[in-house]
């Protein structure tokens, strides 16, 4: 009966996400769709940070870089090699997650402070990296898909045809980086649950008894990172879709800072939060500049917001999901 | 000729690289005090530095000579960081560490924003500390700004190690930084540990803004970003929890960069930062926590 | 008093006493709340209740505040700086004292119990042995001129004759000068041995009372409480 209920209370959440989902561009303006969309690439690269520093514990400062891996792949193969940019996001998300992967490969050296610093420079080389090999990323000019591949952007001509239904191209923009958002984090929900999560959280806990239990700390915080950089690879190529340009100042340290500001603020260990994350991540800096758009004050107030939701929401949106929660659910489980 | 080195120009970019070494090194013992009691990074390190050279253009600015601004600065700065403790990071004390991190993120964008706000987003400058004239040291050809940076950045380093190894509070501050459970039993007030070591850090900060300002022709808000970026370097390479190594590590850093940059061809300035990270990472893959920073043992 | 570790109670009702220049021992089995019952003097886990020292209130006081009243703790571990030197560590025991000219003279009498601390004074306390290092706490300690001292299992991990030797001294500033002082310990017969009187704690609570020389003389006592 209890079992029964709790099945009901999951599957009902679905439908009810679902419904926000497929509705939910129709209840805002054209314009604010492609904001939402935006939101959607956060949610993504945080979804995946959130699985290597939340459950496994790397703090990654790095992870705009490996969103400028997955936005150039996507720019470059639709510029280079005349892909249409939607196919492109499989290859822009494994290209990424390779050098996730080579990322990791330190990371078994450092850890702590140092590994948030090494990847951190790497952040803040990656610019300086774009601009050098400039044949294949257009340099400082980046990559202007509208002009060097108009065939290839979805939507060029403002409306998409998708399965007879035609949409605006912003909306098929929020559908797409959405759609993909939501299988993404069905994919992280699995991974965490099952072994492999099990594994990464043994390995935050303590490596040094996950070692002691034969726990590979290796292969698990380099596929961490992989997995990590996968997400941050489909978010960048998502991001260069919508952008329909990329350039290296798309993806300075500053990206890199944004989005682990978004894993904590929405809870590093929760997924679900993850969604908070993103859109504090798009929408203050945006409503900052509402307050007041004299030089200095929206970024004066960003960083007010980001200290003030950290004093009082310590371990985030999530930390306090978890808090509200808990009666909930455990009033699910308690046997009367 | 067997060696047709140019030893004086050799001298001359040591010296330089030494006196760039200088002012990344100040900021980096200012990362490493804080970094040690608390186990926190300050991000906002660098905006804290820029917004002291700030004040100090505005003393300036209203008639001060450069050396009174600057006294005064330091002293302004080093409430302000107590302030800064008191008000934004004392209340997340006991929070985990990356949620301070965060707050310190906040803080960069925060003091950044505010400077842009106080003061318009024009360029400006600061006068020169040291004269221009170039001095001549056994025959070689040496700037008095080169050889005053490095004496102000050592000096200040200096008297912060004074403070550390002869005062009472100096003491107390170091105690409460390895083991503050059992300094509180002794009496120290731990928590205002925290506040003096984050006023200290932000004076350090100071000193380090006012020696990059007036070498440069101009500045404006963004001016202490790439020293922050340098001093992490130079404090990573010598080991975090090291204000020696902070000291050492950058003045090295400031060496190598300027040499790489005058000797390797192709290294132009776009890539003098990535290559400085470079050598950073390696050194780090051999010696995993810096070269002066002790493994931490960690208790199972 | 009762104490908390966050939500698990450590303490549930504990009373004790020491009256001034007694030395009182409490002992009791691993996990017992022993230590906690310190820490909830000095202030280092939060607890409720009355606590009172020299007819003062201090149960609502810090443990910085709680050392400038005059308790000194010797936590379990130690607590020795091991970065800091040993005369580093000294002069941070006498943090909350301004009589300089007092200060010194402590040094020297500190030096006098402790010779080995002596001849390692510019050291590095972290290369002292594990008896020089429950030396050097007890010395620290010392150095706050405290009116009651709380030793927390000093003969963990030690050898005997360094055991020994310790609370020789401790009993010597007990009686030569006065000195109130709480010892908890594992080791029963050496504390009974010290001590005028006695607490034994089960699980939180005191399970007995009584003078030293009582209980170390009640055999059923010692058998199921004290494992001897």
């Amino acid at each position: 009966m209890r079992r029964g209920l709790g099945i009901a209370v999951w599957a009902l959440t679905a439908v009810a996400v679902l419904a926000l989902y497929l509705l939910a561009p129709h209840l805002v303006s054209d314009f604010h769709s492609r904001d939402l969309a935006q939101a959607g690439v956060f949610f993504i690269a945080i979804v995946g940070l959130n699985i290597l520093t939340g459950y496994t514990g790397q703090i990654s400062l790095g992870h705009g870089a490996l969103m400028a891996v997955g936005g150039y792949t996507t720019a470059a193969l639709a510029v280079h090699e005349h892909w249409r940019d939607v196919w492109t996001i499989p290859l822009a998300g494994i290209a990424a997650g390779v050098v996730g992967f080579l990322i990791g490969l330190p990371a078994l050296r450092l850890s702590g402070i140092y590994l948030a610093l090494a990847t951190f420079a790497f952040a803040v080389a990656m610019p300086s990296l774009l601009k050098k090999f400039s044949g294949l990323t257009g340099g400082g000019q980046g990559l202007r898909l509208l002009e060097q591949a108009p065939l290839q952007v979805t939507g060029l001509s403002g409306t998409v045809t998708v399965f007879g239904h035609s949409t605006t191209q912003n909306h098929f923009l929020y559908y797409l980086t959405w759609g993909i958002g939501l299988v993404a984090f069905v994919i992280a929900w699995l991974i965490v649950r099952g072994r492999l999560g099990r594994t990464f959280r043994a390995v935050r806990d303590s490596e040094v008894a996950a070692a002691s239990v034969g726990i590979d700390l290796a292969r698990t915080k380099t596929l961490a990172f992989a997995i990590s950089g996968v997400y941050a690879g489909v978010a960048g190529a998502l991001f260069a879709i919508q952008a329909e340009i990329v350039n290296p100042l798309s993806f300075t340290f500053l990206l890199s800072i944004l989005l682990l500001v978004g894993a904590v603020v929405g809870g590093l260990g929760s997924l679900p939060g993850m969604v908070v994350g993103a859109f504090f991540v798009e929408y203050v800096p945006d409503l900052s500049t509402h307050v007041s758009s004299k030089p200095g004050v929206p970024d004066f107030i960003y960083g007010a917001a980001i200290i003030l939701v950290m004093i009082l929401l310590p371990t985030g949106a999530g930390g306090l999901l978890r808090r509200v929660a808990r009666p909930l659910t455990t009033r699910l489980y308690l046997r009367p | 000729m067997l060696l047709a080195f140019d030893w004086t120009q050799l001298a001359q970019q040591i010296v330089i690289g030494l006196s760039s070494g200088g002012v990344f090194a100040t900021l980096a013992v200012a990362l490493v005090l804080i970094y040690r009691s608390t186990g926190v990074v300050n991000f906002a390190q660098g905006e804290m530095a820029m917004f002291s050279t700030f004040i100090a253009w505005s003393l300036v600015h209203h008639g001060l000579s450069y050396w009174a601004a600057f006294f005064l600065t330091v002293a302004i700065s080093f409430f302000g960081g107590v302030g800064i403790e008191r008000v934004v990071i004392k209340p997340v004390e006991r929070a985990p560490v990356l949620t301070v991190v965060i707050v310190t993120l906040g803080l960069f964008f925060l003091v950044n924003g505010a400077a842009r706000w106080i003061w318009s987003p024009e360029v400006r400058s600061l006068p020169n500390a040291f004269s221009t004239r170039p001095i001549d040291v056994a025959g070689v050809a040496f700037s008095i700004q080169d050889l005053g940076t490095i004496a102000v950045s050592l000096g200040a380093v200096g008297l912060l190690w004074l403070f550390f190894r002869f005062t009472k509070l100096g003491l107390a501050s170091r105690a409460a930084a390895v083991n503050p459970e059992a300094s509180r039993l002794v009496g120290v007030r731990v928590s205002w540990m925290l506040a003096l070591g984050w006023g200290l850090a932000a004076a350090m900060g100071a000193v380090s803004g006012m020696l990059t300002a007036p070498a440069l022709a101009s500045f404006d808000q963004n001016l202490m970003q790439p020293v922050l970026l340098y001093a992490f370097a130079g404090a990573v390479l010598g080991g975090l929890d090291s204000p020696l190594g902070a000291v050492v590590g950058s003045l090295l850093l400031g060496v190598l960069i300027n040499l790489i940059g005058t000797y390797v061809d192709w290294v132009g300035t776009d890539l003098r930062l990535p290559v400085a990270l470079a050598v950073i990472l390696g050194v780090l893959l051999v010696k995993p926590t810096g070269l002066f920073g002790r493994a931490e043992v960690v208790r199972v | 008093m009762t104490a908390r570790y966050g939500p698990v109670t450590a303490l549930h009702g504990v009373s004790l006493s020491v009256g001034e220049g007694e030395a009182v021992a409490v002992l009791g089995a691993n996990g017992a709340g022993k230590t906690t019952t310190l820490r909830a003097i000095s202030g280092a886990v939060r607890r409720s209740g009355r606590i009172a020292f020299a007819g003062q209130s201090i149960a609502r006081s810090s443990p910085e505040a709680t050392a400038r009243a005059g308790i000194a703790h010797v936590p379990e571990g130690r607590g020795t700086l091991t970065d800091l030197t040993v005369r580093e560590n000294l002069r941070l025991g006498a943090y909350t004292r301004r009589d300089r000219a007092a200060i010194k003279e402590d040094e020297a009498r500190v030096f006098g119990y402790f010779p080995r601390l002596r001849e390692r004074r510019d050291q590095r306390a972290g290369t002292l042995s594990g008896g020089e290092q429950q030396m050097l706490a007890l010395a620290r300690a010392l150095m706050l001129r405290p009116r009651l001292l709380l030793l927390d299992e000093p003969s963990l991990g030690l050898a005997p004759t360094v055991v020994g030797e310790i609370f020789r001294i401790v009993g010597e500033l007990n009686e030569r000068e006065g000195l109130a002082v709480l010892v908890v310990e594992q080791n029963a017969a050496l504390a009974l041995e010290a001590s005028a009187r006695a607490y034994v704690l089960e699980v939180g609570k005191v399970a007995i009372e009584g003078e030293s020389a009582a209980l170390r003389r009640d055999e059923s006592v010692r058998r199921s409480y004290l494992g001897y």
